[in-house]
């Protein structure tokens, strides 16, 4: 199929963000619902993308290919499978939500729209590249506009936390990128099809070193990169800093999509490039995948600020992801590792949706009473019951109750791992209990309880606006809680064409 | 008789210099729309000069030859290959972009645009010359107006310190190359100057081990290269920022191209030998001078330390002598010259309104300049090697070049890469973003003119366009490294 759908979609933001500067900085109203309507025609598209997707065909679909870079034979590939589909939808739904629960900024709106509206360009073309280089390039491009959007529209230490986050993730890709450069000067290409071919039985030398000692080195320089993004305890310190002083929509953006990228890495690039090695150090991930689910459930229960206890509970969820992962990684194309990887996949789109929800609910309150911390609020539910439902469902789907998304992702991934790491998956189950812990936790402080003076007469109920941006995510959190056939069938698919050769 | 192109792009300028000499005192504009019409017209025929070259056949086009002192083999001999192709569009466009944002010059303006033309016409010879003669002749042309400009225009506190140790640097450098090109002209055997015909000399390898360090490092101390390169933060600062436009942006690349074209292609199997030396100065460049650009307090300081790093990425890719290495290199010569033309022009519309370079006593200028703002975070980018703009599509074959021939290198140079980012990040937030600092009347901070938005955004957009469309220039620059790779040897 040679349409150029993928593409537009890619695009379109840029374009858009380029036409919304020209509108004058004046016209607030027009700016906000430019920038939104836009948003929503890459999900339109995507809809359509997704109807026109056959899950049953292996292989990348949509596939456009340019040469971009001859001199060093780079090209322009981008296309998808149903892993990469999945990501596409998630970040083309939540990114006109966020965009909608930016109305409420004020300072300079048209750079704010703009900046967002790049970001998204940024995150597609990640899940889009084909090409190793084309990859990078949009890895790293998207950390501009969310450095810009923390450090200029966020809270009192955006400046330590937006530095502090961009060092972090570009030092974090250094090695990424010299690895990179190894493999294009090795094999004289960066298209990813033929490279997971031909890299990983290419024999190369450098230093004197072997040629295994040579590809450890490399795959841990592609680990520790998505490893930061993900993030995995030990990489995670700059994710909470981040998070809490991000903008409320820029929160929803970096959970919701940006922590997929750090996962996409390992699922695209890893596991295919370095087969041999993740078998090898598939174990070392399960125990970085098993702490990361444990202290981010413990450090999120011992937190008293609302927006940090969200943001530590993104580490324990996207620890699942990587148990998926490490599973697979270490039992390669087995049933077991199939499993889990589904449920890995599963769990990225579920995180995206409940920690993106969660952020907004966060911002609804923090918009209101002006504070994030626990004890400033209390017993809120009989002053704002609407919300206060809201919210509970929200972090029900979080905490991975039956009957909503969580589960299913979580129920997977674990299902899958078991036989693999019956030890590392029994530690994180306790540490799914801990997350529990800290979502009852905070429902207690924040909603239950004798109510807080203060709030009494000042706090107002969810408005339509607000109940517009949560609605779609939880018609999906409960539609892939009672009936997940839909997405799983094509995630199935995806991951039995693309991990069972391996 | 064809067109001379070249002869006119060269010397265009110097007319526009001798034109604007001729002027009354008193009529300021009239030099200033002088120049500004011939650096015009001189950019227009760079352009026409770059869609003209012919990709297909490569080696060197445009060429014009006139004896001028047969007896001892020298004559004024001018064309251009794929390497000097992009470095003749940039001088134009920074010659062009200097006038523009000098336009405010209310001192003697006549003899500063003068000069300025006359720097145009000595670099744009350095890159269009085949004779090795010539080639020393623009090159020391440039030496009076650089120390006149620098020494009267430029920054009271510091330059005549500036300009001396500028002048007496890159004259001490240009002897030394002069001292190995002697040789070179001697042991040739051929009583020649032509480049070319040098090229197909011959030397044996024990010569070219020896001389190679006289002309490679003699240029190279105009390239920047560690430890020669304190000349250039100081001279940068202390020169109007139109001189410091062209220094950083053009001039730099003159003692680059030069140590190229001189040492490395006539003494390829002394680059060879010396290759191990250039990699390891050229990574204390990149990696040293991002450090010492990290902890200045002056706005202008940390450009001019900045490019002493970027100037290091070029050598690195020379000393790889590989095709990527050097397409990378060239890449960089081009895409570092338009970032830092921007880079300065911003700082001095900066200091123009805040007369206080202190980054400490800056802040918030956001609000009264954004456009400049927008434009520096565009230069800052590039700097970082960010992808989407010209810096990553240079940077990134230079390090597959080093992959290939040094990856010690490549794995010590990347470091340069995030210190860039965190020095470049904290800059943009101390200048442009917070909060303006007490001392700092923001009220009274005007916007910029007109002329100086046409630079920031030309600049701006040059350097978008190459990284997203880097085939816009490397069809031209192969050719250009095709040529150099035949006499080195290399694939």
């Amino acid at each position: 199929m040679t349409n150029h759908l993928l593409s537009v979609i890619l695009f379109f933001p840029v374009v858009a963000a380029l036409a919304i500067l020209v509108i004058p900085a004046s016209r607030v109203k027009a700016i906000r619902w430019v920038s939104f309507v836009a948003s929503l025609v890459p999900f339109l598209i995507s809809l359509l993308v997704w109807l026109q997707f056959n899950p049953y065909q292996e292989g990348y679909q949509f596939e456009e290919q340019f040469i971009w870079y001859s001199a060093i034979s780079s090209s322009y590939h981008i296309g998808i499978d149903g892993i990469s589909l999945t990501m596409m939808l998630l970040t083309t739904l939540l990114t006109p939500l966020a965009i909608l629960a930016s109305f409420t900024i004020s300072e300079r709106v048209k750079a704010y729209m703009a900046l967002f509206l790049m970001l998204e360009t940024g995150m597609l073309g990640v899940f889009f590249a084909l090409d190793l280089l084309l990859f990078f390039v949009f890895w790293e491009i998207g950390l501009v506009p969310m450095y810009f959007l923390i450090a200029q529209w966020g809270g009192e230490k955006r400046n330590y936390a937006s530095i502090k986050f961009i060092l972090y993730t570009m030092a974090g890709s250094l090695g990424l990128l010299l690895a990179i450069q190894l493999i294009g000067v090795t094999t004289g290409t960066f298209d990813l099809p033929k490279l997971m071919e031909i890299w990983k039985d290419k024999q190369l030398s450098i230093f004197g070193l072997s040629t295994s000692a040579v590809k450890a080195i490399a795959f841990w320089a592609f680990v520790v990169a998505f490893a930061i993004k993900v993030p995995v305890w030990p990489f995670h310190t700059w994710l909470p800093d981040a998070h809490t002083e991000a903008p409320t929509a820029g929160s929803m953006i970096l959970a919701g999509v940006l922590l997929k990228l750090g996962a996409y890495g390992f699922l695209r690039l890893v596991l295919p490039l370095y087969p041999m090695e993740s078998r090898q150090f598939g174990g070392a991930l399960a125990i970085l995948a098993t702490l990361a689910i444990i202290f981010g459930a413990l450090s999120a229960f011992s937190q008293n600020d609302f927006k940090r206890l969200v943001a530590y509970s993104s580490i324990n969820h996207m620890g699942f992801v990587i148990l998926g992962i490490a599973a697979a990684a270490w039992q390669a194309g087995s049933v077991n590792a199939n499993l889990a990887l589904n449920g890995a996949v599963l769990q990225m789109f579920n995180h995206g949706l409940s920690s993106a929800g969660m952020f907004f609910l966060v911002g609804v309150i923090y918009e209101r009473t002006h504070t994030r911390k626990l004890e400033d609020y209390g017993g809120i539910y009989a002053l704002v019951p609407v919300y206060g439902s809201i919210l509970i469902f929200t972090a029900m789907s979080s905490l991975g109750l039956p009957g909503l998304n969580g589960f299913v992702s979580e129920f997977l991934v674990v299902r899958g791992a078991l036989p693999v790491f019956v030890l590392p998956t029994a530690l994180s189950m306790i540490g799914l209990f801990f997350t529990g812990a800290y979502i009852l936790k905070a429902l207690r402080s924040v909603l239950h309880g004798p109510v807080n003076e203060h709030l009494h007469g000042h706090l107002s109920e969810i408005n339509l606006r607000e109940i517009l941006v949560i609605a779609p995510l939880m018609v999906l959190m409960l539609w892939i809680g009672l009936a997940p056939a839909w997405i799983v069938e094509v995630i199935n698919r995806a991951v039995m064409f693309a991990f069972s050769a391996l | 008789m064809q067109f001379p192109l070249l002869s006119v792009i060269i010397f265009l300028p110097a007319l526009a210099g001798l034109l604007i000499l001729a002027f009354p005192e008193s009529r300021k504009n009239w030099a200033r729309w002088t120049a500004l019409g011939f650096s015009v017209v001189d950019l227009i025929l760079a352009v026409v000069l770059y869609l003209l070259y012919n990709t297909a056949t490569g080696n060197y086009q445009f060429i014009e030859r006139v004896n001028w002192l047969p007896a001892l083999g020298i004559s004024y001999y001018v064309g251009v290959d794929g390497i000097g192709v992009p470095l003749v569009l940039l001088g134009a466009l920074v010659v062009m972009c200097g006038t523009l944002v000098s336009w405010r010059i209310e001192e003697r303006p006549r003899e500063f645009f003068s000069f300025l033309m006359f720097l145009g016409t000595s670099v744009l010879g350095v890159f269009c010359s085949l004779d090795l003669f010539m080639l020393f002749f623009f090159f020391e042309l440039a030496v009076f107006p650089k120390y006149l400009m620098i020494a009267i225009w430029g920054s009271p506190k510091t330059r005549e310190y500036g300009a001396m140790k500028l002048t007496l640097y890159l004259f001490i450098g240009s002897m030394v190359a002069l001292v190995g090109a002697l040789a070179m002209y001697f042991a040739s055997g051929k009583n020649t100057f032509d480049m070319l015909e040098l090229e197909k000399a011959g030397f044996d390898t024990t010569f070219q081990r020896l001389w190679f360090p006289f002309v490679f490092f003699g240029f190279a101390v105009l390239g920047g290269i560690f430890p020669f390169h304190s000349w250039a933060p100081d001279g940068h600062v202390a020169a109007p920022t139109a001189v410091s436009m062209l220094l950083a942006g053009v001039e730099m690349k003159v003692g680059a191209f030069a140590a190229l074209r001189v040492a490395i292609m006539l003494l390829p199997d002394g680059a060879r030998a010396w290759a191990p030396l250039i990699f390891g100065l050229a990574t204390v460049n990149v990696v040293y001078g991002a450090f010492i650009a990290m902890i200045q307090t002056d706005f202008k300081y940390v450009i001019g330390f900045s490019s002493v790093s970027h100037m290091g990425l070029v050598m690195i890719g020379f000393a790889t002598l590989t095709r990527e290495g050097l397409l990378g290199a060239g890449l960089q010569m081009f895409s570092h010259g338009v970032m830092t033309a921007l880079f300065f022009s911003v700082v001095g519309m900066v200091y123009d309104r805040a007369h206080t370079r202190d980054i400490d006593k800056l802040g918030g200028l956001v609000q009264k300049l954004p456009l400049a703002t927008l434009g520096f975070i565009v230069g800052g980018l590039v700097s970082m090697g960010m992808p989407g703009f010209s810096g990553f599509i240079a940077e990134f074959p230079i390090f597959m070049g080093a992959w290939k021939a040094a990856p010690l290198v490549a794995v010590i140079a990347i470091l340069g890469v995030v210190i860039t980012a965190a020095y470049i990040l904290l800059v943009i937030r101390r200048v442009f973003f917070g909060q303006a600092s007490p001392s700092l009347d923001l009220a009274h901070i005007t916007g910029i003119s007109v002329q100086d938005k046409v630079v920031v955004v030309m600049l701006s957009l040059i350097m978008i366009a190459l990284g997203c469309f880097p085939s816009l220039m490397t069809p031209i620059l192969e050719t250009g490294v095709d040529h150099i790779l035949k006499l080195v040897g290399g694939a």
